[in-house]
């Protein structure tokens, strides 16, 4: 092909394509995307000390109960999932309004308890409404005080601020230790 | 040959391909940065259920995974099994599996483990209970449902 003989020939690169493609396979097969993205949840450790008596925190405890049916109970009163975040954000934002709900923020829970038919995608539903509520208080809160959401804050310049409103919105969810309620699915 | 295609005019001209290995390489180097070895070979299918209130996991280096969902392969039925590792394991087996997983950690780090869960849709409350036992038990209090990113409908 060649036609002008003076020229240094030229150094034939077509095959570096096919280098770079092997390589590139090579890397689409062997490696992931997937950057693990979770709800995060810290376990209580175990106690052997038996739980202390709630009987006058019953106002302060949301209860929330998932049965074999993924259906949801809240309160002793059949809800959908939809409504959870709502009434979870009432329940921790209430002050005392309601008599039904928490006396204030600082002494509100949460409490979680499933079926050990429930299915997994249920239960992940049902505490991402939960976290959602806490998250959506907290940031209320934050910007009401500081002009800005509470996942904006720095944790580095704003860690003061961050630790008033984690007081102010402690995550009190709690999960009850299992038992079987509504039986095997 | 030559010859012939001498004789038989100019040939359409050869389409120019020397950007080409730039463009792979350019490929070749997002795959590279953007994504990481795989390195746990699954034996259970996860499917993994949405949230939109999930975090990011910090560091690779400081999770522990299980895996719990049906077995890819059929012929072990398709009853939720667990993953640890490279292997089917029971539930007994997580206690031992958290201890020898921290004691191959820097001492400092092992309060800093997280427990990745990655569990199957289908899966039933029974076997992640246990699971948090087992984990509760170990003193690994620091857990993730692994689950994938959707945005919040309203």
């Amino acid at each position: 092909m060649a036609t002008r003989k003076r020229d240094i020939p030229e150094i034939n690169a077509g095959s570096m394509a096919d280098i770079a493609f092997l390589l590139l396979v090579f890397f689409l097969v062997t490696t992931t995307m997937d950057i693990p993205n979770g709800l995060q949840v810290a376990l209580p450790p175990i106690s052997e000390e038996p739980p202390e008596d709630s009987k006058q925190k019953k106002r302060e405890v949301l209860e929330v109960l998932v049965n074999a049916s993924d259906q949801l109970l809240v309160e002793g009163a059949p809800m959908t999932i939809d409504k959870l975040m709502q009434k979870t954000v009432d329940h921790l934002t209430n002050e005392g309004v309601n008599p039904t709900l928490s006396t204030t923020s600082t002494k509100a829970i949460v409490s979680l308890k499933n079926d050990r038919g429930t299915s997994y995608d249920m239960y992940v539903q049902v505490y991402n409404e939960l976290t959602a509520a806490y998250n959506k208080v907290r940031d209320d809160y934050s910007m009401q005080e500081y002009g800005k959401i509470y996942t904006k804050l720095d944790p580095a310049r704003d860690k003061e601020k961050i630790k008033i409103v984690k007081k102010k919105f402690p995550k009190k969810l709690s999960e009850a230790e299992p038992v079987s309620i509504g039986g095997d699915k | 040959m030559a010859k012939f295609k001498k004789d038989g005019g100019r040939a359409t001209p050869a389409i120019n391909t020397s950007a080409l290995p730039d463009i792979v390489f350019m490929l070749l180097f997002f795959f590279m940065v953007a994504t990481k070895m795989r390195d746990k070979e699954m034996k259970v299918k996860t499917k993994l259920p949405s949230a939109s209130e999930v975090e990011k996991l910090e560091k690779k280096s400081r999770l522990h995974y299980i895996f719990v969902g049906p077995p890819i392969n059929a012929t072990y039925g398709n009853t939720p099994r667990v993953q640890l590792n490279d292997a089917f394991a029971s539930i007994d087996d997580i206690q031992e599996y958290i201890t020898v997983e921290n004691s191959k950690k820097d001492e400092k780090e092992v309060p800093y483990m997280t427990t990745s869960l990655k569990a199957d849709v289908t899966v039933k409350m029974g076997v992640i209970t246990d699971i948090k036992q087992e984990l509760r038990k170990v003193n690994a209090l620091k857990l993730s449902y692994t689950a994938a990113k959707v945005a919040r409908k309203e």
